[in-house]
């Protein structure tokens, strides 16, 4: 055990271990705070929906040339967020098949346009680096770290502040509408929140799992949880406390990092499934 | 002054027109029921009273000084609200939410609004549960408080006891007849039951291939109800 810890406190004096550490429990906490009203709206693979066009920008961005791809990845995806979750019910294809249907467009697109260009001799090395996350998080810069502490605390700060006007439009958008509060401008917001999320979480799990850290925390939570508030704070504690372990666990035994986190989450659901079922009876 | 007026209201989706020249006022203390058969637009009429859906044309005034953000409504429940996690208290005080404006979060007296208005709806035990875990009936009746939570004034419902069993039926519907009489807020309310509608609504708005609006009184007389009261089909 000693011999775990001294390992551990011996990779920690490396920055880029504290930098990986610091950047994915941010952004875990991130998406899971913006998980219970996804899930709740029946938009639970959005996340994996953006990052999908995400990815296709950025092969975009990197077929053009484009020295920093964020420039032309996060307005694409911002805008891909809105057209989502603001189409409503006015969208004439909605919900599951809109993200569906634009998820696997932009996937489809991003992969021919990287091996018809090809920026680098290891196309599916690169596209596995985008889907899978790998080590993408151990490789981040100071500006990086800086940049997501930044967006971070912005988008906790944007969620405090619109923490009753979200529960309403969660719960009963037509109602919130109908009783005059500004339901566009909030989803609006929430849509650039969420896609700026996932844009910052891809580098943590990659396109694939990322679906993960925003839905599993949430799950967890409502398995135990009988109030709007308590879901939200003990999923985002559980969000925190799977990427602390996943990452620790992943540096230690050498596993991907986005996968352990993963798996993490995908434990603590079963462990609380089963609590929320024995408290039932 | 009436408190809605609809003048020559028409009413559909794109080029369907459901509704035709529709014409109503309702005063304030009045209780009016809708009634007609399933896709003749009540719904759609009750959406377009609270600005959420535009008429093909004609308007809907509001007048004694109500404003669009004062109207209680009861939406019919839907999927995501049965298995939603959250407490009674926290649904309740979400009927706040549109006098609150941008301001972030709530002041006392939006609690002790929310306080009130379960009082009112006797759900003020259930204040911690979880709205998931409540009885139908119980659920319509945190609807309503939220809708209470909103207005002093005038309240819209659709189908306040569609899927609840007949005993529980008739106590929402005293609840929402007390709440016209003694607290003097008028009441829209779409519904099924032509016998609860003619028992307790002063107005009845029928809509069919005949629209009938007036007092319930001419309408139990008229033609349409004869054929709806005689199982017949109104025509």
């Amino acid at each position: 055990m000693t011999e775990l810890i001294d390992k551990l406190l011996m990779y920690l004096e490396f920055p880029f271990v504290r930098h990986a550490l610091i950047v994915g429990v941010l952004v875990s906490l991130c998406a899971s705070l913006l998980g219970v009203t996804l899930v709740l709206k029946r938009f639970s693979f959005i996340g994996d929906g953006l990052s999908h066009v995400a990815f296709g920008a950025m092969s975009v961005a990197a077929v053009v040339g484009l020295s920093n791809e964020m420039t032309l990845v996060l307005p694409v995806t911002v805008a891909a967020a809105i057209l989502l979750l603001c189409g409503g019910q006015r969208a004439k294809i909605k919900g599951d098949a809109a993200v569906a249907m634009i998820s696997v467009s932009a996937l489809a697109v991003g992969y021919m346009l990287m091996s018809i260009f090809p920026s680098s001799g290891n196309v599916s090395g690169d596209v596995c680096t985008t889907l899978f996350g790998s080590t993408l998080i151990l490789t981040l810069s100071k500006t990086e770290v800086w940049l997501c502490v930044v967006l971070s605390l912005a988008v906790v700060t944007a969620f405090v502040l619109m923490y009753n006007k979200i529960f309403s439009i969660t719960f009963d958008e037509d109602f919130a509408r109908a009783t005059g509060l500004g339901v566009g401008v909030y989803n609006v917001i929430l849509a650039t929140v969420i896609a700026v999320v996932i844009v910052l979480a891809m580098n943590l799990v990659g396109s694939l799992l990322i679906s993960a850290l925003v839905v599993f925390p949430a799950l967890s939570a409502m398995r135990v949880c009988r109030s709007f508030k308590r879901v939200t704070v003990l999923s985002a504690v559980i969000a925190v406390g799977c990427s602390l372990v996943g990452l620790v666990v992943s540096i230690l035994a050498g596993t991907p990092v986005g996968s352990t986190i993963v798996v993490a989450d995908i434990a603590v659901f079963l462990i609380f499934t089963v609590v929320g079922a024995v408290r039932r009876k | 002054m009436a408190q809605i007026s609809c003048k020559d209201l028409c009413l559909g989706y794109e080029s369907r027109r459901i509704i035709e020249d529709l014409s109503f006022e309702v005063h304030s203390g009045d209780y009016l029921c809708i009634l007609g058969e399933n896709g003749s637009g009540k719904t759609t009429l009750m959406r377009t009273l609270l600005g959420l859906h535009k008429p093909i044309a004609g308007a809907v005034e509001l007048g004694d000084d109500l404003k669009q953000s004062e109207i209680g409504y009861l939406p019919q429940q839907t999927q995501v609200q049965r298995d939603f996690p959250a407490s009674v208290e926290e649904i309740v005080l979400s009927g706040c939410g549109g006098r609150r404006g941008i301001s972030p979060f709530y002041t006392k007296q939006d609690r002790q609004t929310a306080l009130d208005a379960m009082e009112r709806m006797d759900i003020l035990p259930l204040k911690k549960r979880c709205y998931r875990e409540l009885s139908g009936g119980q659920q319509q009746r945190v609807l309503l408080a939220r809708a209470l939570c909103a207005t002093k004034k005038l309240l819209l419902l659709d189908e306040p006891v569609s899927g609840l069993d007949p005993r529980v039926s008739m106590d929402m519907y005293r609840s929402i007849y007390e709440l016209n009489k003694e607290d003097g807020i008028t009441v829209i309310m779409i519904s099924h039951d032509i016998n609860a509608a003619i028992r307790y609504a002063s107005h009845i708005l029928y809509i069919g291939k005949e629209i009938f609006f007036g007092r319930s009184d001419d309408f139990v007389s008229g033609d349409i109800a004869r054929g709806l009261l005689t199982g017949g089909d109104g025509r």
